[in-house]
């Protein structure tokens, strides 16, 4: 379970979240909508642990333990898991070995031992084909020359492979074209258990028509202003978010 | 942050934890009076028992480099190095000469054994594959004080000797051979180095003869404020192959200390010598200050028709480093390769490359330099490919990358070329990338640790050219290249 509590963060003495408070259960997909610059990004940021922000006030826990005292590496191996919106390229650093490396780091942090590399192969090799992934690309360096669509879909692959308990993925759906979109929320929504959670962010409902959230938070000027069920996706669709400018203008 | 409180003790601690070969040997030392002076020079030649021409050939660098001026092109500041607050020679007091292991001091040999150099050959035998043996020729301060497998060597017909006893031993090839590829008047350092230079190895490899083990000296620096000046000769006769590597480390002290030394090769027709060179003098600390001055001049011939000549360079250490291990591709169809992988961290300034000077026809140069700048220092690859009028069909292919890490940090690359023959072909490929912290964040989402991620994508940028070293060293400079970089990314 996550839950955050009031957390307030700037960013050279700019506010960006201000005072948010969001608690997502075990096993729930939560979705986070809101327009450009609401903080989704930054409070994706945050959860993960990157630094450049100051966390003025607030807290947030992971089945308990608090997450801000940790650094990225060890949130990671504690089940955080973040699709980001630009995934970055690596040069030089072949996808396999990335992958290796990464999935031992994690086993390594929680006391497991190394992954065979036959096993290994294997499990990549199993994701990737659910992906509909060509095998070259995992020839490559990570991300580098990968299409916007490829390096989504890279996303998820790590995300299978990782198995975290607590899944963010940030607008993992832009860039997707209709077919790579149902691929890739096949891909989620097989990874969906009872002991895992996920906090999809997205401006647009059509994700939430492949990944049918549990609830719908709307998120404006740094805060959750609005908690629903999944039809509140539709009606945003509807409406826009004109309402929220005008709450928050009066 | 406890992230970034721990990047900065780890900055601060760079040279307590990451220098690992810091120590001092308690050794009793004879040195030369301070300074450097024609009577200091025979001082050294009286020591080594040198003949009458190594004397003169001395004594008249000497007064040629009275005359010369230290260089001011590379890349690098420092104060003014005085000369006469130098000790030339320094060696053990007990025995400089020693016959055998059991006759060098104790306190030397377990030097050796603190820095893993094997000098014992039972030790090196047990338990281990016969390709893999290597000889050692073991220099501290100014004298070698062991070469190992020399016997074994010698009944392939190998030479490998202190170049001191070698000029006692063979002087007609010494006197043939010694700068003929260095000239004593080529710069400012190698005629320094050609007045007093103290010891290094000396290498023959005969006719059709393959070297039937890798050769390496393993230079250390122990004395205060001594310069080590060595000198390394490798010849290898006509359709003969050799492999040497040379390692090196000094103590952590807050004076800098000079090294000038000069390497020459000499390869005849169909001969293939690889050096390979593992730099890791004590880099200075995180202020900058202390570190070896590592000004070298090392240079190959490809004297002999299809002659090839290989330097590979791993250069962790040193405060500055000022190096161009180059090839003049005299012989027809002869080639030289250039393998570099500089790294500098905290306040060191590199500046190295290569020249490829190519005279033969199609005769062919491959340069692969790989440039890795963090903390605040900066990182100069500076390279020369020419072809000589007469050099038809010469053909070079230089790549350089450059990789950043952290935003304090420079590099720089500057390469000149020049040609004279219409139909060389000189291809050039060079390339720049940082490690941001967005990657940085993105790897460590992904599980890593910050020194796990800089090291694997250090290893992705290098990996081309640690292939080239021979595989037991490769382990060693893979690590020497983590350590090097320990808590650069902040
Ligand atoms: N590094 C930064 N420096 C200054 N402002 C930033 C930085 N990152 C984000 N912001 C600002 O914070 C606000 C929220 O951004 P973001 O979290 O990316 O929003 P969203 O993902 O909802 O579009 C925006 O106004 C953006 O300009
Ligand atoms: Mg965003």
């Amino acid at each position: 379970m996550l839950e955050i509590k009031n957390l307030v963060v700037q960013i050279e003495d700019k506010r960006i979240l201000n005072g948010l408070n969001l608690t997502v259960s075990k096993g729930e997909i939560a979705a986070i909508m809101g327009p450009n610059g609401s903080g989704k990004s930054t409070l994706s940021y945050v959860i993960a642990g990157k630094e450049d922000y100051e966390i003025l006030d607030g807290e947030i826990l992971l089945d308990g333990q608090n997450l801000l005292e940790m650094e990225p590496d060890q949130r990671a191996a504690a089940g955080v898991f973040l699709a980001f919106q630009y995934p970055l390229e690596i040069p030089g650093v072949g996808t396999m070995t990335f992958l290796k490396a990464a999935l031992n780091a994690q086993r390594k942090a929680r006391g497991d031992d190394e992954l065979s590399t036959p096993d290994f192969i294997k499990q990549v090799n199993a994701a990737a084909a659910k992906l509909e992934m060509p095998k070259d690309m995992l020839k490559r360096a990570l991300n580098v020359g990968f299409s916007g669509g490829e390096k989504k879909r890279m996303e998820i692959l790590q995300m299978a492979l990782l198995q975290p308990s607590f899944c963010i993925l940030d607008e993992t759906d832009s860039g997707l074209d209709i077919d790579a979109l149902r691929i890739v929320s096949e891909g989620v929504n097989s990874l969906r258990s009872p002991d895992r959670s996920f906090l999809v962010i997205t401006h647009y409902q059509r994700l939430l028509n492949h990944i049918v959230p549990d609830t719908v938070h709307v998120m404006h000027g740094g805060r959750i202003v609005r908690t629903g069920g999944k039809e509140l996706a539709l009606e945003l669709e509807a409406n826009g978010y004109a309402d929220y400018r005008e709450e928050e203008a009066a | 942050m406890p992230a970034v409180q721990e990047t900065i003790d780890q900055v601060r601690s760079i040279d307590v934890d990451q220098y690992k070969y810091g120590f001092e040997t308690e050794v009793e030392m004879e040195k030369a009076p301070k300074g450097l002076s024609e009577d200091v020079i025979r001082f050294i030649s009286a020591r080594k028992a040198e003949p009458e021409w190594m004397l003169q050939w001395r004594l008249d660098a000497y007064k040629r480099w009275l005359t010369m001026k230290e260089p001011t092109w590379a890349r690098v500041s420092y104060d003014k190095i005085d000369y006469n607050d130098i000790y030339y020679y320094a060696a053990p007091k007990k025995n400089p000469a020693p016959k055998s292991l059991d006759e060098v001091d104790p306190e030397i040999l377990k030097t050796y054994e603190k820095l893993g150099i094997p000098l014992r050959e039972q030790e090196i035998l047990a338990g281990v594959e016969p390709q893999s043996r290597v000889a050692v020729d073991a220099v501290f301060d100014s004298v070698s004080v062991a070469t190992t497998f020399k016997e074994e060597l010698k009944k392939a017909g190998v030479i490998f000797m202190p170049i001191s006893e070698a000029i006692r031993e063979y002087p007609d090839l010494v006197r043939q051979y010694l700068g003929s590829v260095v000239p004593v008047t080529d710069n400012f350092f190698a005629t320094l180095n050609s007045a007093v230079f103290t010891d290094g190895s000396f290498v023959y490899v005969p006719p059709g003869v393959r070297c039937p083990m890798e050769l390496s000296t393993y230079f250390r620096i122990n004395e205060k404020n001594t310069g080590q000046f060595e000198r390394t000769l490798i010849i290898a006769d006509k359709g003969s192959y050799v492999s040497y590597l040379e390692g090196c480390t000094a103590p952590k002290r807050d004076e800098n200390q000079l090294h000038a030394a000069v390497v020459e090769l000499i390869a005849l027709d169909d001969a293939e010598i690889k050096y390979s060179t593992v730099q890791n003098w004590y880099p200075g600390d995180a202020e900058g200050r202390g570190g070896i001055y590592n000004f070298v001049t090392k240079r190959g011939d490809c004297r002999g028709r299809n002659s090839v000549i290989t330097w590979t360079q791993v250069e962790t250490g040193s405060a500055i480093t000022w190096k161009y291990p180059s090839c003049i591709l005299r012989g027809d169809n002869s080639r030289g390769e250039f393998y570099s992988i500089a790294v500098s961290n905290g306040m060191q300034q590199v500046d190295s490359g290569t020249k490829m000077i190519h005279l033969g026809k199609n005769t062919t140069s491959r340069i692969i330099s790989k440039g890795i700048a963090a903390g605040k220092s900066d990182n100069t690859y500076r390279g020369l490919v020419s072809a000589h009028r007469k050099a038809t069909g010469a053909r070079n292919f230089t790549n350089c990358d450059s990789l950043l890490i952290g935003n304090q940090c420079g590099a720089h690359t500057v390469p000149y070329i020049e040609s004279k023959n219409a139909s060389a072909v000189f291809e050039h490929e060079a390339t720049t990338s940082k490690i941001s912290e967005d990657q940085m964040f993105y790897c460590q989402q992904r599980g890593l640790s910050e020194e796990e991620a800089t090291a694997l994508i250090v290893n992705g940028f290098v990996k081309d050219v640690l292939q080239q070293l021979p595989m037991e060293f490769a382990v060693e400079a893979q690590k020497l290249i983590s350590i090097s970089l320990e808590g650069s990314v902040g």
